[in-house]
């Protein structure tokens, strides 16, 4: 099953997020979070990134998707990608719309790491009126 | 040049340098960033540094060759510099180390400056006049190349003239308008103030300055720092990848 990984500048947006897409987007994906920086302070780190991003993974090798908040989110997901042995992609999304996007994919039995970054991306189009 | 256990010397003496640097300049950097920025530059780095400090200590470092070393200060930065400034400054020393695989020389120095830029403008994705660091690590980078491969200048000389080319690149980001990180949502607001990340490059590097001063004896040469513009625009030389083998 493909992983999901939600990179905040808070640890608590982050467990947010990714309690709100397991329970919205089906029980069954697997979805970590990796908020705040390295003292838990408002950031992100690239240590909880890759260890959340090893929790993710579950070793089947159909691989793990990033979804990622602001700034130097972007730059630290890349550096703990190319860190990590897994097979890593980080969805250009809005964060809380692709991670439940991304977690209803995962779910389901035919999901690839290229369908669920897809589906995460889909929600770039989102409109919240009309 | 020196042997490698001269050189492990010198890279911890650059560490301690700098990290003292940074611990200084912390409220300094912070104010900086509170202008146009999230205000956490100064305790960032300083956080970094001191681990890097640590690192150095707890690490079995007399067996290390000199990039391993470099590669570990890299390393270090990363873990425990939050925000953009871990991935930039870490990951750019972490990849450049590559470059200090046969010990430092003047062409491994160089070699490793033009890594560490290199990765810097492909991982932040920001051009000369973005008001970021690149602004003030284009000239020096470039300054550096040209007094050692053109000019064919002692390694210090090189350096002091890459300090100074340095210092000018910090003082042009003063009246930009910033396009990259947090200060790009300031826009206009942003005009006037220094960028704090081409400010603390600066200060790395003339840390690296006096510790070259102090392990190279001899060749120390005073009046390096008389202006000498480099050859090419900054604009220019933005154009043109100082190296095209990247990583």
């Amino acid at each position: 099953m493909v992983g999901l990984v939600v990179v905040s500048h808070s640890e608590k947006a982050a467990e947010g997020i990714c309690e709100i897409a397991g329970q919205m987007g089906g029980g069954d994906a697997r979805i970590e979070p990796a908020g705040g920086g390295p003292d838990g302070d408002i950031g992100t780190s690239v240590d909880r990134i890759e260890e959340a991003i090893a929790d993710a993974d579950d070793g089947d090798g159909d691989g793990v998707v990033v979804l990622v908040d602001l700034g130097s989110a972007v730059m630290n997901a890349e550096v703990a990608m190319e860190m990590s042995d897994s097979n890593v992609r980080i969805a250009d999304a809005p964060i809380l719309e692709g991670a439940l996007n991304a977690a209803v994919e995962a779910s389901g039995s035919k999901a690839t790491l290229d369908s669920v970054v897809e589906s995460a991306e889909e929600a770039r189009d989102y409109r919240k009126l009309n | 040049m020196a042997d490698a256990e001269t050189q492990r010397e010198a890279i911890l003496a650059a560490v301690e340098n700098v990290a003292d640097r940074i611990a200084e300049e912390k409220s300094h950097l912070t104010d900086l960033d509170s202008a146009i920025g999230d205000a956490d530059h100064g305790a960032n780095m300083n956080r970094g540094f001191q681990a890097v400090v640590e690192a150095v200590e707890s690490d079995d470092v007399d067996e290390m060759s000199p990039d391993d070393l470099v590669k570990l200060v890299g390393k270090t930065i990363i873990s425990n510099v939050g925000g953009a400034a871990g991935p930039l400054y870490g990951g750019s020393t972490m990849l450049a180390s590559k470059e200090l695989e046969g010990g430092i020389t003047a062409e491994t120095s160089v070699a490793f400056a033009e890594a560490y830029l290199q990765k810097v403008q492909d991982r932040g994705k920001a051009e000369i006049g973005a008001k970021t660091m690149v602004d003030a690590l284009v000239p020096a980078v470039h300054t550096y190349k040209k007094s050692i491969e053109q000019d064919d200048l002692p390694p210090l000389t090189a350096l002091s003239k890459a300090v100074d080319a340095c210092e000018r690149g910090v003082r042009y980001t003063v009246p930009l308008r910033a396009r990259k990180g947090r200060a790009s949502y300031l826009d206009w607001r942003s005009v006037g103030h220094q960028d704090p990340g081409a400010t603390s490059t600066l200060f790395i590097l003339e840390e690296l300055l006096e510790t070259a001063e102090e392990h190279l004896d001899g060749e120390v040469v005073r009046d390096a720092r008389s202006p000498d513009v480099p050859d090419e625009s900054p604009e220019e030389a933005a154009d043109e990848p100082l190296d095209e083998e990247g990583e």
